[in-house]
């Protein structure tokens, strides 16, 4: 299946991949020192399940996503630059400062934001969703959220009426098993891929979500049912957070089992792709070195950008509220 | 011109920008069948012909399942990427179940994105009080949404104003809650049948007066007007003035109706603390307070839930007597105990 892919999608994703793992690295570190304010929550570990669900979008789909939020932008090749000053607070911040980690969007990328309210902004997924419809342009909405979020009532008053209306909806639960401390089994009644039945879509189980192919396929199918107007798909991705659920979070007990979690640290998605690639002939090792470079290229630059970027004026705090100054109000 | 009720001025509202406008679209619970009388060909029910779901097709007038928190949320999802809906949540109660919708996501996105979405997006809701409907069904909760910057908040209190503001909500960029008032669906008057807008955040002035000024909101309108007549009949002048829109608040326009008379009613059906009238008085408190000669009053709905029973609901909101009275005891005049 994969081989109809052209080599440069195939680095492409592997591109992503690293772009993800080596900004989000660069955050924690910067976090650490002082220079990122506030909260921070990393995708290293998920960034097969976030890029390969991206690649399966057009450039003109959307997509919303959640508070651990870097990797969806980025999926879909948002550049580096403006997410990083964003994250420091900076005047050229892709939302001007005004968001931070948790409130990442790109709109000209169809990124129609990330959401601190975990199972939030579901029903926005939704409602682009719905707009796609009305206005007939073939859109369709990409909506990440954790195995915590699969617990929201957001979630099934979403799926019911995506299906019920046919709208082109991908929702995809990233199942990294924790939602924060608890562990997914012990809060989730069933598997959440099997709500999918009771609204009548197709639910999708991707078991493999260390493997960015095995996630994109699935995506793409779903993308491809949604384009045809045959309505949404529930996906849930199976992977791990390599980390902790945010960066400098201390907890006094270690709520993951330490042997589960060495086995699924032997499967980082980017060597399994490495792998992979260079296995089937795609890309050499040197060839994936100098991928690498770019990457931490790349990076560099967007932490130069964003340190050498001003700080927003204080009266920007007092802009964007609403599209026009509000009326006759003091 | 034509003789309109406010409720249906509201469903002229409706389909002149349905009409004007093909991205505008109406979701919610029962508006295929016209059930609360917005989303019909005129009347209340089902019309035989000409109703919002004929002229404008299913694609455009849905029928939601009762998921206020989802309806909300895709109304904005909708609009942040190229629609105009027009919400009915029907009851304003049910305003509550998509409260984390419009705190966290309607009245946020624009501006914790930097100003990248735009939310041209219309919440309908009616409140149902003073109808025996119980503490379920019979809110004011304008107040509550006042405190969320980034929503801009609507009370028409009468059948043109209900028009024109809609239309002006409509057409805003930014997401509007429109609170109308069940007690005035039945008031008629004049209205203008081609397309007009009332600015967002310029409110009316009723009646002149020089003694007193009364601002009232919503169903408080017609109640103060009332009141202003009767006590004209006693040589009594009131300025009456209605804000019309509680967000944006022209407050140069209560400031000014207030300096006029030096004394200040305000008449508003919501709950007491923190309310709409809370505001009011702490702006003219602010901006007014030289002017004053005697102290405010507030006229609202105590802080108390509605009871059901038609002997108990009735004293719940502002009257145009206890206005009145109101107004004679701020004055000294005689008979201000009656
Ligand atoms: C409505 C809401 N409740 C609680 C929280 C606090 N919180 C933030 S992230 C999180 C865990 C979310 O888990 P999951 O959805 O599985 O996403 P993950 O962090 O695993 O990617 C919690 C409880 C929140 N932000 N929003
Ligand atoms: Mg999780």
């Amino acid at each position: 299946m994969s081989n109809e892919l052209e080599t440069k999608t195939l680095l492409e994703m592997q591109r992503r991949m690293l772009r993800i793992r080596y900004f989000d690295e660069r955050a924690s570190k910067m976090l650490k020192r002082g220079l990122i304010p506030g909260a921070l929550h990393t995708s290293i570990g998920q960034e097969a399940q976030v890029v390969g669900a991206c690649m399966a979008l057009g450039d003109a789909d959307y997509m919303t996503g959640n508070h651990r939020s870097h990797g969806h932008p980025i999926g879909k090749g948002s550049p580096l630059g403006p997410l990083m000053a964003e994250l420091v607070g900076k005047a050229t911040g892709i939302c001007k400062g005004k968001g931070g980690s948790l409130h990442l969007a790109d709109f000209s990328l169809g990124s129609l934001g990330e959401s601190g309210i975990v199972g939030g902004n579901i029903p926005i997924a939704l409602g682009a969703g719905l707009s796609s419809k009305v206005l007939g342009n073939d859109r369709v909405v990409l909506s990440f959220f954790g195995d915590g979020a699969a617990n929201q009532g957001s979630l099934y008053e979403s799926m019911n009426m995506a299906g019920v209306w046919k709208l082109p909806v991908v929702f995809l639960c990233e199942n990294n098993h924790y939602a924060l401390s608890t562990p997914a089994h012990t809060v989730t009644s069933g598997r959440i891929v099997d709500r999918a039945a009771g609204f009548g879509i197709p639910g999708v189980r991707v078991e493999n979500g260390q493997n960015v192919l095995a996630v994109y396929e699935a995506v793409r199918d779903a993308v491809d049912r949604a384009r045809r107007g045959e309505g949404p798909t529930l996906i849930e991705v199976m992977t791990y957070r390599f980390r902790e659920h945010s960066e400098g979070l201390k907890l006094g007990v270690d709520y993951r089992d330490a042997d589960e979690k060495e086995q699924w640290l032997q499967r980082d998605p980017i060597a399994i792709m490495r792998e992979w690639l260079i296995a089937e002939g795609w890309a050499t090792a040197d060839e994936l070195d100098a991928l690498d470079n770019e990457v931490l290229d790349e990076v560099e630059a967007a932490y130069q950008f964003a340190d050498s970027s001003p700080y927003p004026d204080a009266s920007v705090a007092f802009e964007d509220l609403y599209t026009e100054v509000a009326g006759a109000g003091r | 011109m034509s003789i309109m009720t406010y409720l249906g001025a509201i469903g002229a509202a409706q389909r002149e920008a349905l009409t004007a406008d093909e991205r505008v679209v109406l979701i919610g619970e029962d508006v295929e069948a016209n059930v609360y009388g917005t989303t019909g060909g005129t009347g209340k029910s089902r019309a035989a012909e000409g109703d919002f779901l004929q002229t404008f097709g299913r694609n455009r007038i849905r029928n939601t399942p009762i998921s206020e928190e989802s309806i909300v949320g895709a109304a904005a999802g909708a609009a942040m990427t190229g629609l105009r809906p027009i919400v009915d949540l029907s009851y304003s109660s049910f305003l509550y179940m998509a409260m984390d919708q419009f705190v966290n996501q309607v009245a946020k996105n624009r501006y914790m994105f930097g100003g990248q979405a735009s939310m041209p997006v219309v919440f309908r809701s009616a409140m149902f009080y003073g109808l025996n409907t119980g503490a379920h069904h019979s809110d004011r909760p304008y107040p509550m949404f006042m405190n969320v910057p980034g929503l801009k908040i609507i009370a028409p209190a009468s059948p043109s104003d209900a028009k024109g503001l809609l239309r002006s909500a409509i057409d805003s960029d930014d997401p509007v809650l429109s609170f109308e008032a069940c007690p005035l669906w039945g008031m008629k008057e004049e209205v203008q049948d081609d397309e007009y807008f009332i600015p967002l955040g310029v409110g009316r002035t009723l009646r002149e007066g020089s003694d007193v000024t009364i601002v009232a909101i919503s169903g408080g309108v017609i109640e103060a007007t009332a009141a202003a007549d009767a006590l004209a009949a006693e040589g009594v002048t009131a300025e009456v003035f209605d804000p019309r829109t509680l967000v944006p608040l022209d407050v140069d326009g209560i400031i000014k109706a207030v300096e006029k008379t030096g004394r200040l009613v305000i008449v508003d059906p919501a709950h007491r603390t923190c309310g709409a009238a809370a505001e009011v008085s702490a702006l003219v408190a602010e901006h007014a307070f030289s002017s004053l000669k005697a102290p405010i009053v507030r006229l609202t709905a105590p802080d108390m839930q509605i009871p059901f029973s038609p002997a108990l609901e009735k004293q719940m909101y502002p009257k145009r007597d206890g206005i009145a009275a109101a107004v004679r005891t701020m004055l000294g005049l005689a008979g201000a105990a009656a």
